[in-house]
Parts: structure tokens; C-alpha cells; sequence
């Protein structure tokens, strides 16, 4: 097939396959994987940013994910104000210090003469700092957690309008990747995998035990929604009304709609956010970075500031991961984060942009539909093919055993997905042109 | 002040585990170092592949209970750990024949045979979900104890109890025979001169008449074994579970990182600074102070640095200050 009909192609398929599932299943589970696929898409292309645009493996998605989950919380939900009194000085105070600690260390490394003073100095400063932190914070955080544990037992958000989490969500997993970036870009390829890899495991793993921050896996729920309810819907006269016209029951219109303005809202992000990267991809911007990626060398002779670029695509790309994560949690409109895992938000992000096509856009987009369609379907598709072969079988712990492992097929076939497009269409389904 | 009980808690709570847990991070480091210098990529399949091994000697151990045999006071798993070996084996080298060997004939970049990993990843890990599931499975049988905190106050009066699990024992002496076997095979004998010659310089080692498929399979199978044996005494020493076994790929990734990719020593030592590091900044101080403080001075709280929670933190925090400070680890590693 020529290159320039490879992308339409794919989105007719994946159309069809969308579509499908809303005539063979139901309406209801065909919105409920064109609304993921859209989060996915873009999750996607922030890899791609990353990846595609610029060589950087990234395998820390899950955190700036999870980052932008946060964000929904802390600007979405309302504050707890007997928690702010009881602990909110404390933990800007201990905050405060802990930056103190680290400006104050960074200072010491640079001005202390080498040899054993730096390093006395340095480390002193690093171990009072942190004592003294953890005077200042630990009464604060338990003060807070005293505070109605069972229903918040966190200092809440700033109760302003859930959209604005979004690019919230963004500007905080931004300000996370700058940091790391600052300390990590310098490392080489492997290197700064396994480093994003740790990052994102100490995100999380912050998220689950500070509860004051989100109450941890004691998990947030009701976080405001930008679209209707449905039990208002369903006692709305005009809404049943037009749903008996369409021949709907209020319950299942309700939940259609509800689902349909998510599907809006998140379409318009995705499409702003490819029109975006397209310009950028096109752009002299664009073009140097991919200069970078191919010949770092050659880049950086013409005059090219190759880490300065890198840190920024870093942020750019981590930014969107953030977006993304943020939009996911109004969607649910709760934060579980227990339910961050890498296999699901990192690595399987990665067979998306792979499959999809890695520094062309449109690719990574469609991949990340794919990918996300076959995540969903693999499992009743296994069941049924298990179900078939063992239906001659009779009754037994293999029968069992078997149609119990059909649920374990989804990570299989997203690794054998993943191998075989490595392996016959190594740039993808939709290539870089 | 009591100088001995405090350091009795110590050992029981602190150095016998870390030890222990140092040990099995060490073999698994060990693998993970090994494909790194002579494959030249870092194997993102390398926990499941313990979780394989692993998965494969519970089988065995299981199919040996059933049939009565038993290795008296330890654990019937040691017995069956050659096979489970045997088949990862196989397991490996037929992955690298299906899937590695067209990328290393293309000379495909380091970081693409990384996510050729990270699709291995997938694939092991659904296999072993597949076979085993994903629940808890115990098969540690034997002997429990090599001493038991009752006895060991009974036997020395004092207030503290010290205990060694036999896993913990079997760990300390199983990996020091495994690293003693390695080092022996690579420093001694002929196949693992080529392999470090292949190491320190392809081109050279490929004119001197080394023949690299030979090296990549005898690789493949060291990995195996090592990945199997680090697997199996984490699964006796705790339990086994699919899903912790992938978690592992973190703190084994930082061993091997912080003692320098590519260098055998430097992932033995990473292995024991992680392991060292994890277990004491988690845990609660208290007893310990508390025997050594007179009682005015007892502390109230738990006394610990940081919570469980942040054991995986701690392992990428070690990381990233030795990274600062050299950027290839602590014993001079290889940057491709």
C-alpha cells in the first residue's frame, strides 16, 4: 500500500472497529472505548513527542499520568478548611524548608572548596535538612489525616471549575519532568530509562502515602464532572422527551449522553493537540529535533543545543502524558492511586506509539485507538475462543483452568502485537514519512 | 544501655534480611549485567524471566511432592531448581532464535533490542499468568527455621531473640557458590574468556576466530540459570507472585546501574548497597535505640527514615546520587 493511504486506511479500520462494537455489543461500551481511546491517543502522542520527534525513552508515563490525576483533585475538589486550619502553615512551612534544604545543598556543592569539606557540609546540610523537615511536616500531616478521615482527611482542592485541571494537569507534570529532566537528560538512553522508570515509581508511590495530599488509597471519589449527571437527565421532562422520540429509555439515553458530551469535549482537546504537534512536526523547530535525533553529533556541530532541546521536548511531551492523566480522572471522576501499574500505563503507551507508526503523528494517534480497541476486546474475544476449544472438553480442573486463563491472553497479545510490527513493519503501521 | 540485645534486633530485623534480599538482587543484577556487556541491551523481560524460571521449578517441585520425594530438612525446590533451570533454558534460547537474533543480524540500535524487550516483557508475562496465574503461590516446604528466636534467647539468655529462616541460609550459601561458579567459568575457562574478549571488544574477539552465536547461547544460558536461582530463593525467602516478580525489575535494574551495567563485581555490590539501603531506611529504629539509650532518652516515635511504602524510592534515589556523582556506575561500567 503507498505510504500517503496507509493513515486513512487505518482509520477506517478502526472506525469500523468502533462502530462495530456499537452495533454487535452496545452503544453504551462503543463510547466507552472511543472515550479511552481518545485519552489513550493522547498519551500517545506525548510519547511520540518524545520518542518519535526526539529519541528520548521515556518509560516514566505512568507518573506524569498519575501527576495529572493529582491535579484533577487538587484544583476540582473543595477544600477541607478545618484541615487547612489544623495543618495547612505546617505543610507550607515544611515544604518550604525542604526547598531551603535542597537550594541550600545545591549552593554548598558549588562554593565549598573540594575534597572532605564539600562532602562534610554537603551531607550535613542534606541530613539536618531532612530532620528538620520531618519535625515540621509530621505533626502537620497527622493533624490533617485527624480531620474526618472516613470522608476526606486531606486538605482538599481549590473548588474552582474541573476543565481547569486539564491544563493543570499539564503545567504539573511539566514542572515534574523539568526537574528530572534537569538531573536526568545527561544520562545515556539506558540510563534515563531506568531513571524514569524509578520516577515513576516514587510519584506513585508518594500518591499512595501522603494522605493529606489525596488521601492515598484511601482513593478520591466525586470529583465535580464538566458534563451533565445522569439522575438530573432522567428527571429532566425535555430529556425524556427527546429520548422517547429516539426511541430510548431514559436510563440508557441518560448514560449515552453523558458519555457522548465526554466524547466532545475530549475530541476537541485530542484535535488541538494533533493540529499542535503537526505544526510542530513541520515546523524548523520540528525538523531540528529530528535532525537531533538522527545525528546528535552532526546537530550539535552545527551549533544545536542538544540537551537544552531535549529537556524541553521532555517537558513538552510529559505536559501532554499530564493532560491526559487529568482528563482520565474527571472521566472516572474519581483518583485510585493504587490502580497506577506500569504494564498498563507505561508499556502498553509504548506498543501504541510502536504499532502506530513513532514520529508520525497521525500514527501514534491511530495506534493508541488500536491499541486501546484491543486491550478492551481481547479479554471476551479470549473467553469466547477458550470457551469454543474447551466446549468438547468435559468437566474438569483443565476445563476450569483454561477458560479462567483466557483473562491473562490480553497481555500476551499485546506483546505478540507488539513483536510481530517490530519485527515486518519496524516503522510501524503508519510510518514517518 | 544494652549493647548486645541492640545488636541482636539489629541482625534480626536488618542484616540477616538485607543479606538475604542482597543476595537475590545480586543474581538477579547479575543476569541483567551479563546480557547488558555481551548482548548490549538492558533486558526489560529480565523479572519475568525469574518469574518464568521460577514458575517452571514450582511445577517441578510440586510434581516431586506428589510423588513423595522430599529433600528432608530443605526445601524440595533445590532439587527440582535444575530442572526449572533446564527448561528456562530452552525458554530463552528459543526466544532468542524467534525473536533477538534477526535484530543482532541487522545490527538493530541497542535502544530498538529494548523494546524488542519490553514486547518479550508481555509475552513472558501473560505465558507465566497463563500457566500459574496470578495468585500467591507458596512452595516452600522443609525445615523452617535454622534457628528460631526462642531458641536462640534460651540459648544465649538474652532479651532478643535472633531468627534465620532456612531460606535465608540457602540464599547466602546458594549465591555464594552461583557467583563463585561464575567467576570461575568466566576468568578460567576457555568459553568464558571468549565471552569476556566478546565483551570488551566485538570486533576484536570476532577476528581472533570467536564464534558470537556460541557466546550469545552460552549467555542466554548463565542468564537462565542465574534468573532461575535468584527467582527461586526469593520465591522460599517470601512467596511467589507474578506481579512481584515484575516489580523486582526496578531495585535490579538500580543494582546493576549503581555497581556499573556491563561489570559482574559492581552488580554484586549494587545488589548488597540497595538491599542494605531499602531495608534499614524503612525500618523502625525504636527497639534498637531503645536497648542502646537509657531509658530518659528512649525515643517515642518509631524512629524511621522513611515509610515501607517508599522501599522501591529508596532503591532510584541511591540511584540517582550515584549516577550525579559517576555517571557509570560505581565500579567503572560500560556505556555502549
Amino acid at each position: 500500500m503507498k505510504h500517503s493511504m496507509r493513515a486513512p486506511a487505518l482509520t477506517v479500520v478502526v472506525a469500523i472497529l468502533i462502530i462495530g462494537t456499537g452495533f454487535f455489543q452496545s452503544w453504551n461500551s462503543a463510547l466507552g472505548i472511543l472515550n479511552m481511546g481518545i485519552i489513550s491517543a493522547i498519551m500517545a502522542l506525548g510519547v511520540n513527542l518524545q520518542w518519535g520527534f526526539a529519541g528520548l525513552f521515556n518509560v516514566g508515563i505512568m507518573g506524569f499520568v498519575a501527576l495529572g490525576g493529582l491535579a484533577t483533585v487538587l484544583i476540582a475538589t473543595p477544600a477541607t478548611k478545618d484541615a487547612w486550619q489544623a495543618g495547612g502553615i505546617g505543610i507550607i512551612a515544611a515544604l518550604i524548608l525542604g526547598a531551603m534544604t535542597i537550594i541550600a545543598t545545591i549552593y554548598a556543592n558549588k562554593n565549598l572548596p573540594k575534597g572532605k569539606y564539600r562532602i562534610l557540609g554537603v551531607s550535613s546540610i542534606l541530613v539536618i535538612g531532612f530532620f528538620v523537615f520531618r519535625a515540621v511536616f509530621d505533626p502537620a500531616v497527622s493533624s490533617i489525616e485527624a480531620i474526618n478521615p472516613a470522608v476526606t482527611g486531606n486538605i482538599g482542592g481549590l473548588n474552582l471549575p474541573v476543565l481547569l485541571a486539564w491544563p493543570a494537569g499539564g503545567v504539573l507534570a511539566a514542572g515534574v519532568a523539568w526537574l528530572i529532566g534537569k538531573t536526568a537528560l545527561g544520562l545515556r538512553s539506558d540510563y534515563l530509562a531506568i531513571a524514569t522508570l524509578g520516577i515513576a515509581e516514587i510519584v506513585i508511590a508518594v500518591m499512595k502515602n501522603e494522605d493529606w495530599l489525596a488521601r492515598g488509597v484511601k482513593n478520591v471519589i466525586g470529583i465535580p464532572r464538566p458534563v451533565a449527571y445522569e439522575v438530573d437527565l432522567q428527571v429532566n421532562a425535555g430529556f425524556i422527551e427527546g429520548a422517547a422520540k429516539l426511541g430510548l429509555d431514559p436510563v440508557t439515553a441518560s448514560t449515552l449522553y453523558v458519555k457522548l458530551s465526554y466524547s466532545i469535549l475530549f475530541t476537541a482537546v485530542l484535535v488541538l493537540l494533533l493540529v499542535l504537534a503537526q505544526l510542530a512536526l513541520h515546523s524548523p523547530w520540528g525538523r531540528m529535533m529530528r535532525s537531533i535525533r538522527d545525528n546528535e553529533v552532526a546537530a550539535e556541530a552545527m551549533g544545536k543545543n542538544v540537551t537544552k532541546r531535549h529537556l524541553q521536548i521532555f517537558v513538552l511531551g510529559s505536559a501532554i502524558c499530564g493532560i491526559a492523566g487529568a482528563m482520565m480522572v474527571t472521566l472516572d471522576s474519581q483518583l485510585t492511586p493504587s490502580s497506577y501499574q506500569p504494564l498498563r500505563f507505561t508499556f502498553l503507551i509504548w506498543v501504541m506509539v510502536i504499532v502506530g507508526g513513532s514520529g508520525n503523528n497521525y500514527g501514534a494517534v491511530l495506534g493508541g485507538f488500536l491499541i486501546w480497541f484491543l486491550w478492551v476486546q481481547v479479554e471476551p474475544a479470549g473467553n469466547f475462543i477458550m470457551e469454543t476449544i474447551t466446549s468438547g472438553m468435559s468437566d474438569g480442573d483443565l476445563k476450569s483452568h483454561l477458560i479462567a486463563s483466557a483473562a491473562h491472553m490480553r497481555l500476551m497479545t499485546m506483546g505478540i502485537v507488539l513483536l510481530l510490527v517490530l519485527r515486518f513493519s519496524p516503522r510501524g503501521l503508519v510510518p514517518e514519512t | 544501655m544494652d549493647i548486645l540485645n541492640a545488636l541482636v534486633a539489629l541482625a534480626n530485623y536488618v542484616l540477616v534480611p538485607a543479606v538475604a534480599y542482597g543476595s537475590q538482587l545480586a543474581l538477579g543484577a547479575l543476569g541483567v549485567t551479563l546480557i547488558y556487556g555481551i548482548l548490549r541491551f538492558s533486558n526489560f523481560a529480565h523479572g519475568d524471566t525469574m518469574a518464568f524460571g521460577t514458575m517452571a521449578t514450582i511445577l517441578f517441585t510440586w510434581w516431586f511432592q506428589s510423588m513423595g520425594i522430599s529433600f528432608g530438612p530443605l526445601p524440595t525446590a533445590l532439587l527440582a531448581l535444575p530442572f526449572g533451570i533446564a527448561v528456562s533454558a530452552l525458554f530463552l534460547l528459543g526466544t532468542d532464535r524467534v525473536v533477538y537474533r534477526f535484530y543482532r543480524k541487522q545490527k538493530a540500535a541497542p535502544v530498538i533490542l529494548v523494546i524488542v524487550s519490553l514486547g518479550v516483557m508481555f509475552v513472558m508475562n501473560g505465558v507465566v499468568r497463563f500457566i500459574i496465574g496470578t495468585d500467591d503461590q507458596r512452595f516452600a516446604d522443609g525445615a523452617r527455621f535454622i534457628i528460631s528466636a526462642g531458641d536462640f534467647k534460651e540459648m544465649t539468655g538474652l532479651e532478643e531473640g535472633l531468627a534465620i529462616r532456612v531460606s535465608q541460609g540457602i540464599t547466602l550459601v546458594t549465591a555464594i557458590i552461583v557467583v563463585a561458579l561464575l567467576f570461575y567459568f568466566l576468568n578460567k575457562t576457555r568459553t568464558g574468556k571468549s565471552m569476556r574478549a566478546f565483551s570488551d571488544n566485538e570486533d576484536l574477539a570476532l577476528l581472533s576466530g570467536i564464534n558470537p552465536e556460541r557466546v550469545v547461547m552460552v549467555t542466554w544460558i548463565i542468564v537462565a540459570a542465574l534468573a532461575t536461582i535468584a527467582g527461586v530463593l526469593y520465591g522460599l525467602d517470601k512467596s511467589f507472585k507474578p506481579f512481584t516478580y515484575f516489580q523486582l525489575l526496578l531495585p535490579i535494574f538500580a543494582s546493576a546501574i549503581v555497581g556499573g551495567l556491563g561489570n559482574p563485581i559492581g552488580a554484586i555490590a549494587g545488589g548488597f548497597i540497595i538491599a542494605f539501603s531499602e531495608v534499614t531506611v524503612t525500618y523502625a529504629f525504636k527497639k534498637v535505640l531503645g536497648h542502646l539509650l537509657p531509658d530518659s532518652l528512649a525515643p517515642d516515635g518509631l524512629v524511621q527514615l522513611l515509610s515501607t511504602d517508599y522501599k522501591f524510592a529508596v532503591s532510584f534515589v541511591i540511584l540517582i546520587i550515584v549516577l550525579l556523582f559517576r555517571p557509570t556506575g560505581l565500579f567503572k561500567g560500560k556505556s555502549v
